[in-house]
C-alpha cells in the first residue's frame, strides 16, 4: 500500500491514543448491520509496473498515431507546445486546492485573473469567470442566466449551434418550463435570420448562435444582434473553436450580451472528450447574475497587490438555493493550460496559426471541391462541409483501412444530411494528407 | 449600540421612521454590526409595492447575505442610490445616511405591530443571552 | 512532546502580470511552414467579419513564459508540499504514475468522435470503471458523464424528477439537512424543487422523527451526506430511508465523504437510490487548483432508464456508446465525461485493490480520530461521539481571548500548514473541519497537532500574533471587503 505511509511501527501508539487495539476494530464506528462481511470483488492490486503495462495495452487499442484524422466538430487537434504540459505538471499547480486561502494560493489566483483577462480580450466582453465545465454546459448556464435576468419563457437556439450544446441546454432547462424554438439554417449554411426576424417576439428572453457555426460557417453576427436587441432579448454567442477569434471580429464587438465557448483548442489534448474547459464572458452590468468563480484584485495589509476569490455571495456555498449556479469545482487546471498556451503563442503566434488553419482549409476546399460538392457557400474558418456521392458512414468506414478518418458524418445529428461530412483542417494536416484524402475518396466513389 | 427613540423596530432588525403617510426604512445598528463590512446592496425598484414582511432588499457582506423585510406595507417612493457606490454607509451610519428606502404607507394600523426602541433593545438583550 | 513544524522561510520572487511583461516582437511560438498557398482573411471573408487587431495579448519569449509560471507556482501551497486538512475535500496523495497514464498517446490523442472500433481502449476503461464503482457502492448502474460533484447532483436530481414524473406524480419539495453542503440546495433549486430544511439533533445527526415530520407525498427526495459534514455517521440512515421510501420518495446520497466508507460498507445497503462520487476526493485524482474533477453517479435499477446518454455498454467483447435510451434525461455535458480524470481514478482503483481500498478507509478513520483525541483538550468539540474520517472543532475556547477560527487558520500558515475548512458546516459557530486522509505519515500529523497546540497557547498569551497572521507568506491578509466593494476582475492597460 504505497499510498498509505503509516505501517506496523506506527499503529500501536496511534491506536492507543484513541482507545482501540487493532486497526480493524475501527469498523465498529459503523453500525453492525451495515458492515461488509466480505471484501469487495475487484481485481487484485497491480504493482506499478503491471499497471503501466495494462493501461498501455488498453491505450494502444485506440491506435494512436496510426490514423490521419480530419475530425473537428467541437474538439480540435492542434499542436500543444511542450511548455504547456511542463507547467501543468508542476505539482504546486495540480495538487493545490481551490484558492479559498488566498495568502498561500497567489499562484492559482493570479493565473485565473490572467485567464479572465485574456478571455475578455479574445471575446470583446467586459468580464469573464474562472471557467465552467465545457462549452456545452457554458451555453446551458448562459441560457439559465438570461432566464434569471429576463424572466420570460421563449428561447431560440440556432440549428447550427453544436447539437450536443443544444442537448445539454435542454437538459439543464427542463425543470424551468422554457419553450425552446429552433432557428433553421439557410441553403448557404447559415442561421436563417429572416426566420428569426419573423418569429422573435416580446416573450423571447434569449437567442443562441454559434460562431463559427457547427458547419464551420461564419455567421452574420451584426445582423443577428440587431434583430435580437430590437426585441429586448439577450444575445448569446457560443464559440467552440476560439482560434477563429484571432482573425475574426469578436462577438462582443456586435453587442453580444453573453459570450461562451470551449477552450480545448488552446493547449488541451483531445483526451476522448475531456477534461476540457468552458469560458464564460459577459457585460459588467450583468456581473451579479454571473455564475461560477471570480478572481479579483485587491491589496494586503502592506498595500501590496494580491488576488482573491470575490463576489462569493452569488455562489452555492453562501447563497445555497438562491445561488446563480450550483457549480463548485470547475476546470481550473485546464484554464491554466489555456493561459499558458495563449501566453506562449502570443498575439502574433495566434494570428499566424489561425492563418495557417484558414489557408489549409481554403486549399482543401479547392482540391476536394473540384471533385465533390460543397453544399454551403458561406465563408469558413478551419472546418467545412463536403457532400459525397454516397452515404457518408459507408464511405468513412471504407477509408479507415487506408488510415484515414475523413471527417464527422453529419447524419449523426442532422438525419437528412445523409451524404455530408464535416472536415476540419488544422496545422497538423499537410498538403499531402489533403491530396491523399482526395485520391482515396475518388477511388472509392469511382470504384462503386 | 444605538436605539434612537423616535424610531420603530422589527424583530428582523429593520427600523422605520414614520412621518404622516411615509416611512423611511433601514437596518439597525445591531444588524450592521452582525453582518460585518457591507459590500453590496440590491435596492428595491422604484414604484414597487410590498406587503409587510416581504423581502424589500438584500444586503451582501463578504461572506453572507441578509434579507431586508419591509417593516410596513407600502409603495417605494425613493431609494438611496448613493448606497450603490457607498454600501459602507450602512455600517457607518445605519440610522442616518445608511437609510435604504422611503415607503408610502398603505395601512397605518400596521405600525402597531412594530416594536418601540425600548422593546427592541430588550429583544436584542434576550437574543444575545441565547447565543 | 514538542515537534518541529515545517513552516520556516523562503526566497519568494515577485512576478508581474503577463500583460506587464514582454515586448513587441518577442516570440515564444514555433509554427510549421505553410505548405499550401497563404490565404489572408481579407481574401475570403467579408471585410466586416475581420478583426482589426488582437489587442491585449502579450508577446513573450519561451524563457519569460516559463519563468512567469514557475514563479507563480512557487507562491502556491500544494499537497505535494505538506498536509491539506480540509474537511470533506479528502485531499489525499495524487499518485504520480497516474499523471503519466492519463497522458498515454492512446488516451490523450483520441478524438471523442473517433469511430468506436478505434476507441475500444477508452470505452473498455470507462466500462470497467463503471463496474468498479457499482461494486464499491452496491448500486446497479453508473454514468461517468458529470464533470464534478455538483454536476453529479444535478444529474441525480434530474433523474429523480424524471422518474417521479413518469410515475405520474412529479412532487415539488426536497428535504435537505442543515449540515448539507451548499451545492445540495443549489442543485435542487435548479431542478425546480422547493428546498425544505431538516434540522439535525443536538447529537449532530438526523432523527427519524424529524424526517417523518417533514416527509409527505410532495417530497421527491431526501439529500443526505454520510458521514455528514460534522464527520458523524448518520446512524439512523436505514430507518430514515424507509420513512422516505414509504411515501414514495428517493434517497440521494452526496458522496463527498465516501472516504470513510469504501470497502467497509456499501451505500446501497443503507437504502440509497442515487449517489454521486467525487473522483477528485475519494479516488485520488488531483484537485488542480479548482478542477477538473469528475462526479460519476450511481443508481439503483429503477432509475437506470433515466441515465444520461450515451451509456457505455458491452456486447460480447465489444464496447459501444448506446444512445437508444428514450427515457434518458439527456446530456449534462458534451462528449462522455472528464475522461482524463477517469483514467486516473481507474488506475488508482487497480493499484489499491479491494484490500487497499478497505485499509485506506480504516486509516482515514484512524487518522481523524487520532487528531481528535490529541486536540480535544485544547479545542472545543461540539459533539461527544467519535468522528469518522473528519472531525469538527469550534473556536469557542479561543473566542474568550478575542480569537476566532479565521485567526487560527491564518496563523497555521506560519507553521507551514494549509488551514482546515473554516466556518462550515454552518450549524456550529466558528467551525474548524479537519480531514487528514489516510495518506499522511504519523510525523506530519504530530507536527500538525503541535502547531495547533502552540496556536491555542498563543491565543491566550500572544493573540496579536494570530490577529496579524500570516507573516511568512507572500502577501499578508488581503482586503476582501475592497475586492467585493470595488470588483476589479481583469487587467486593463
Amino acid at each position: 500500500m504505497r499510498y498509505i505511509p503509516n505501517a506496523e511501527n506506527d499503529w500501536p501508539e496511534m491506536l492507543a491514543a484513541i482507545g482501540f487495539k487493532n486497526l480493524e476494530d475501527l469498523i465498529t464506528l459503523l453500525p453492525e448491520p451495515l458492515r461488509l462481511q466480505k471484501p469487495l470483488s475487484l481485481p487484485r492490486p497491480l504493482s506499478e509496473m503491471e499497471l503501466v503495462e495494462h493501461l498501455l495495452t488498453l491505450s494502444e487499442k485506440n491506435k494512436p498515431g496510426k490514423m490521419k484524422s480530419f475530425l473537428g466538430a467541437g474538439a480540435y487537434d492542434h499542436y500543444s507546445p511542450a511548455v504547456v504540459d511542463h507547467i501543468l505538471r508542476r505539482s504546486e499547480f495540480y495538487t493545490a486546492y481551490t484558492p479559498y486561502q488566498p495568502e498561500i494560493s497567489q499562484g492559482t489566483l493570479q493565473a485565473i485573473f490572467e485567464f479572465q483577462t485574456l478571455i475578455c480580450q479574445l471575446t470583446g466582453m467586459e468580464v469573464a469567470n474562472a471557467s465552467v465545465y465545457d462549452g456545452a454546459s457554458a451555453v446551458a448556464e448562459a441560457v439559465l442566466m438570461a432566464h434569471r435576468l429576463k424572466g420570460k419563457k421563449k428561447c431560440f437556439l440556432s440549428a447550427t449551434l453544436h447539437p450536443e450544446a443544444q442537448k445539454v441546454t435542454r437538459t439543464y432547462a427542463a425543470p424551468l418550463g422554457i419553450e425552446f424554438l429552433e432557428i433553421p439554417y439557410s441553403p448557404d449554411g447559415l442561421t436563417d435570420l429572416d426566420f428569426l426576424g419573423q418569429k422573435i417576439d416580446d416573450h423571447t428572453f434569449a437567442v443562441v448562435l454559434q460562431q463559427p457555426n457547427f458547419f464551420g460557417c461564419l455567421e452574420d453576427i451584426e445582423k443577428a444582434g440587431q434583430i435580437i436587441q430590437a426585441r429586448g432579448a439577450l444575445f448569446i454567442v457560443a464559440v467552440m473553436e476560439p482560434l477563429a477569434l484571432a482573425l475574426l471580429q469578436p462577438p462582443g464587438a456586435w453587442g453580444a450580451d453573453i459570450v461562451v465557448g470551449e477552450g480545448q483548442s488552446f493547449g488541451l489534448p483531445l483526451s476522448f472528450g475531456g477534461p476540457y474547459v468552458g469560458f464564460f464572458a459577459t457585460k459588467e452590468s450583468f456581473l451579479r447574475a454571473l455564475p461560477g468563480r471570480l478572481v479579483g484584485e485587491t491589496v494586503d495589509q502592506q498595500g501590496r497587490r494580491g488576488f482573491v476569490l470575490t463576489l462569493a455571495t452569488r455562489e452555492q456555498h453562501i447563497r445555497r438555493e438562491k445561488a446563480t449556479s450550483n457549480i463548485c469545482t470547475n476546470q481550473a487546471l485546464c484554464a491554466l493550460a489555456v493561459l499558458v498556451y495563449l501566453t506562449i503563442l502570443g498575439k502574433e503566434g495566434l494570428k499566424k496559426l489561425a492563418q495557417i488553419n484558414l489557408s489549409k482549409c481554403v486549399y482543401a476546399k479547392k482540391i476536394l471541391g473540384s471533385k465533390f460538392s460543397l453544399p454551403f457557400s458561406a465563408p469558413t474558418f478551419n472546418e467545412f462541409v463536403l457532400s459525397l456521392p454516397k452515404d457518408s458512414p459507408e464511405v468513412l468506414a471504407q477509408l479507415l483501412p487506408a488510415g484515414i478518418i475523413a471527417g464527422f458524418p453529419l447524419q449523426k445529428f442532422y438525419p437528412h444530411l445523409k451524404r455530408e461530412i464535416l472536415i476540419c483542417l488544422t496545422e497538423k494536416i499537410s498538403k499531402d494528407d489533403i491530396h491523399l484524402l482526395k485520391d482515396k475518396l475518388e477511388n472509392l466513389v469511382e470504384g462503386a | 449600540m444605538n436605539f434612537p427613540q423616535d424610531l420603530k423596530f422589527t424583530k428582523d432588525h429593520e427600523w422605520a421612521k414614520i412621518t404622516d403617510q411615509t416611512a423611511l426604512v433601514g437596518i439597525t445598528d445591531y444588524a450592521q454590526e452582525k453582518l460585518g463590512s457591507i459590500v453590496f446592496i440590491e435596492l428595491p425598484p422604484l414604484g414597487k409595492s410590498f406587503r409587510q414582511g416581504e423581502i424589500l432588499a438584500t444586503i451582501d457582506s463578504v461572506k453572507a447575505v441578509a434579507e431586508v423585510y419591509a417593516p410596513l406595507s407600502g409603495q417605494v417612493t425613493e431609494i438611496n442610490e448613493e448606497l450603490k457606490d457607498n454600501p459602507e454607509w450602512i455600517n457607518q451610519d445605519a440610522y442616518g445616511k445608511g437609510w435604504i428606502a422611503k415607503l408610502k404607507i398603505d395601512n397605518a394600523a400596521e405600525v402597531n405591530n412594530l416594536l418601540s426602541a425600548d422593546d427592541y433593545q430588550k429583544f436584542i438583550a434576550e437574543e444575545g443571552a441565547k447565543e | 512532546m514538542e515537534k518541529e513544524t515545517p513552516g520556516i522561510s523562503g526566497l519568494i520572487f515577485a512576478e508581474p502580470l503577463i500583460f506587464e511583461k514582454g515586448s513587441k516582437g518577442r516570440k515564444g511560438y514555433s509554427l510549421p511552414p505553410l505548405d499550401v498557398e497563404e490565404i489572408k482573411p481579407e481574401e475570403v471573408w467579408p471585410s466586416k467579419l475581420i478583426r482589426p487587431d488582437l489587442e491585449g495579448v502579450p508577446e513573450l519569449s519561451e524563457v519569460e513564459v516559463v519563468r512567469h509560471f514557475t514563479r507563480l507556482s512557487q507562491w502556491n501551497y500544494g499537497l505535494d508540499a505538506n498536509l491539506y486538512p480540509l474537511g470533506s475535500c479528502t485531499m489525499k496523495y495524487n499518485p504520480k504514475v497516474n499523471e503519466d497514464l492519463a497522458r498515454l498517446p492512446g488516451f490523450a490523442q483520441t478524438h471523442p468522435y473517433q469511430p468506436e472500433e478505434l476507441a475500444q481502449g477508452a470505452l473498455q476503461l470507462m466500462y470497467e470503471l463503471q463496474q468498479y464503482l457499482c461494486e464499491i457502492s452496491g448500486l446497479d448502474q453508473v454514468t461517468l458523464q458529470p464533470a464534478a460533484g455538483a454536476q453529479g447532483e444535478l444529474t441525480g436530481m434530474l433523474m429523480i424528477r424524471a422518474y417521479l414524473a413518469d410515475q405520474g406524480h412529479p412532487r415539488h419539495k426536497v428535504l435537505v439537512p442543515d449540515t448539507a453542503h451548499g451545492t445540495n440546495p443549489a442543485s435542487s433549486s435548479i431542478c425546480g424543487y422547493q428546498v425544505v430544511q431538516v434540522k439535525s439533533t443536538e447529537r449532530g445527526v438526523l432523527s427519524p422523527e424529524d424526517v417523518a415530520a417533514k416527509m409527505d407525498e410532495e417530497v421527491a427526495a431526501l439529500m443526505i451526506t454520510n458521514p455528514n459534514t460534522l464527520g458523524l455517521f448518520e446512524e439512523h440512515i436505514v430507518q430514515i430511508a424507509e420513512i422516505v421510501h414509504q411515501k414514495g420518495g428517493q434517497i440521494y446520497l452526496d458522496g463527498a465523504n465516501l472516504n470513510a466508507l469504501v470497502g467497509l460498507t456499501r451505500v446501497a445497503d443503507m437504502g440509497v437510490d442515487v449517489l454521486h462520487f467525487n473522483l477528485h476526493k475519494t479516488f485520488s485524482t488531483p484537485h488542480g487548483g479548482g478542477g477538473p474533477g469528475a462526479g460519476p453517479v450511481g443508481v439503483k435499477n429503477h432509475l437506470a432508464p433515466y441515465l444520461p446518454i450515451p451509456r457505455v455498454v458491452k456486447e460480447s467483447n465489444y464496447f459501444r456508446l448506446d444512445y437508444d435510451c428514450p427515457k434518458s434525461i439527456g446530456r449534462v455535458k458534451s462528449f462522455y465525461g472528464n475522461f482524463g480524470v477517469l483514467v486516473r481514478a481507474y488506475a488508482y482503483i487497480l493499484s489499491m485493490g479491494a484490500e487497499g481500498l478497505r485499509k485506506a478507509s480504516l486509516v482515514a478513520l484512524l487518522n481523524a480520530n487520532y487528531l481528535r483525541a490529541k486536540l480535544k483538550d485544547y479545542y472545543h468539540l461540539p459533539y461527544d461521539d467519535p468522528c469518522m474520517h473528519e472531525c469538527v472543532f469550534t473556536d469557542r475556547n479561543q473566542t474568550r481571548y478575542g480569537i476566532n477560527a479565521l485567526d487560527i487558520a491564518k496563523r497555521l500558515m506560519d507553521y507551514g500548514f494549509h488551514p482546515p475548512t473554516i466556518y462550515f458546516p454552518l450549524v456550529v459557530s466558528g467551525a474548524l473541519m479537519i480531514e487528514p486522509t489516510e495518506t499522511e505519515p504519523k510525523e506530519v500529523l504530530d507536527q500538525f497537532i503541535s502547531a495547533m497546540i502552540k496556536i491555542a497557547q498563543e491565543a491566550q498569551s500572544a493573540p496579536e500574533l494570530l490577529k496579524s497572521a500570516p507573516h511568512k507568506t507572500k502577501v499578508s491578509r488581503l482586503d476582501e471587503v475592497l475586492a467585493n466593494r470595488k470588483p476589479k476582475l481583469r487587467w486593463r492597460p
